[in-house]
Order: structure tokens, then C-alpha cells, then sequence
């Protein structure tokens, strides 16, 4: 998928670790996957609008559909007992857990997820950078 | 890359080799009807190596549930062995790990069927 496969190299790009991207764009897919599933309902007419910025203080993805939205102080907590073995409901959960900030907010004609990763301090990740390089001249095996 | 689905038996064992990503769309569909087929024809012990599976989204960790729960209508049992760290730690997230039996290796999974 073309904005999972994008919002992985904005993250690279933005100097986070891999794990970090890995998840990230999981997310986006899964903010995406919704907006065309269960947003535009698969409806070829309906646009599904994608956005990524870096701020230089967090990376912020938006998606948003042409649906009906839905209640999303409403969700079904994936994790309760009752839930564990649908099929669907998870999607949303892994939103959160890969975002510092998920937020959705009702449109005129649709839906937007707003999902935010902070990013390290510029002087943390040159310190981090540099401790990277240090381990490699040296020849650290991890 | 899309879900390549290799099927054999060991020690009446139906173990399903899964290849790809376990994603919406990309053989998902496949690996359900494989299992809904495998029970319909008398299968009863069931293990899905994901070995090779690199990435499970939503969708498929819904697929994963989907076999589970269909298996077990016809009273047959389904397992996972070998799970790469992250697919392993989004059934943890999820604790989808408390729902599935899973084995760290294909002869201690092989041995955990009754």
C-alpha cells in the first residue's frame, strides 16, 4: 500500500528507529484501510485524502474519507473478554498504540483521523546519532 | 508480497506453511477457505507455521481469529508455531495470545496436539 509504504520513509527521513516506523505505518494503514472499507465503502466515487507533514517537533499524518463517520467515543474495547474473538475492532487499538496522539474529528462530507508521532529533541537524536556512529567506528557487534 | 499457502501432514497433523503478509485482501481469503475446506473434510488438528509470514495487519490478525473460531465449530483444534517477534508481540498487544495455543517450534507444537 502506497501511504503505509510513505509514511515509513517519512519516518525514516525523520530519524526515528525502525521499530518505531514500523508501527507508524502500520497505523496509517490501518487508518487508511478503514477510511476505504468502512468510509468510502469501497465506492470508487468517493476521494480518500491522504496527508504527511513534519512539523520538526512531531509527524502528522491525516486521512480522511467521504463517509458517514461513525461514534468514536463509542468503540469496542478489542482487549475485553467478550471481544477477543470477533474477526474485526482492532484497528483503531493499533492506531493508538503506534501514535502519541490519534484524533478524529466529524467533517462536513466524512471523516479525519489526525495521527500524531512526537519526535525526539533535534539535540537528543544528534546525541543519538553520534553514539550510533561512535559504536560503529568502533566496531560494536550491537 | 501476497500469502502463499503450502499444505502437509505430519503425524496426522495438517500443518499449513504460510509465505507473505497476512494482510486485507492479500490471500487472506485464501488461507479462510483452506481451513473452512480442511475441517469440512475431517481435519482435526491443524498448525499454522508462520515462519515466513513478515507482517500481520488488523485484518489478518481477524483472519487468524476467523480460522481459530471456525476450526473449533467442527471441534478441531488450530495452533501457531513460529512466530516472527512482531507478529508475536501483536498477538500480545491484542492478547489475542491468550486465545491461541502457541509453540516456539514445529515438534513441540506437533507434540502439544492430544
Amino acid at each position: 500500500m502506497f501511504v503505509e509504504a510513505e509514511a515509513a520513509e517519512r519516518c525514516r527521513q525523520a530519524g526515528l528507529d525502525p521499530e518505531i516506523c514500523f508501527y507508524a505505518a502500520l497505523a496509517v494503514r490501518e487508518a487508511a484501510l478503514n477510511a476505504v472499507l468502512h468510509g468510502n465503502v469501497f465506492d470508487p466515487a468517493r476521494i480518500l485524502r491522504v496527508s504527511m507533514r513534519n512539523s520538526g517537533s512531531a509527524l502528522s499524518f491525516t486521512i480522511a474519507d467521504q463517509g458517514q463517520g461513525f461514534d468514536f467515543s463509542r468503540l469496542p474495547d478489542p482487549l475485553d473478554p467478550r471481544n477477543l474473538e470477533h474477526r474485526s475492532g482492532r484497528g483503531i487499538f493499533l492506531m493508538r498504540f503506534a501514535m502519541d496522539e490519534v484524533h478524529f474529528q466529524r467533517l462536513q462530507t466524512g471523516m479525519e483521523v489526525l495521527l500524531i508521532k512526537h519526535l525526539p529533541f533535534l539535540a537528543e537524536r544528534v546525541i543519538e546519532e553520534s553514539f550510533r556512529a561512535g559504536r560503529r567506528s568502533l566496531g560494536a557487534s550491537h | 508480497m501476497a500469502l502463499a499457502i503450502e499444505t502437509r501432514e505430519v503425524n496426522g497433523v495438517t500443518i499449513l506453511d504460510l509465505d507473505g503478509r497476512i494482510t486485507l485482501g492479500e490471500g487472506t481469503v485464501e488461507l479462510r477457505y483452506t481451513v473452512r475446506d480442511l475441517v469440512a473434510d475431517g481435519a482435526r488438528k491443524i498448525l499454522l507455521n508462520l515462519a515466513a509470514v513478515d507482517y500481520v495487519d488488523s485484518s489478518g490478525l481477524g483472519e487468524l481469529v476467523s480460522a481459530f473460531t471456525t476450526a473449533r465449530s467442527r471441534n478441531a483444534e488450530l495452533k501457531l508455531v513460529n512466530l516472527s517477534g512482531r507478529v508475536q508481540k501483536l498477538l500480545n498487544l491484542t492478547r489475542l495470545s491468550t486465545v491461541f495455543d502457541i509453540h516456539d517450534n514445529e515438534a513441540q507444537a506437533l507434540a502439544s496436539f492430544k
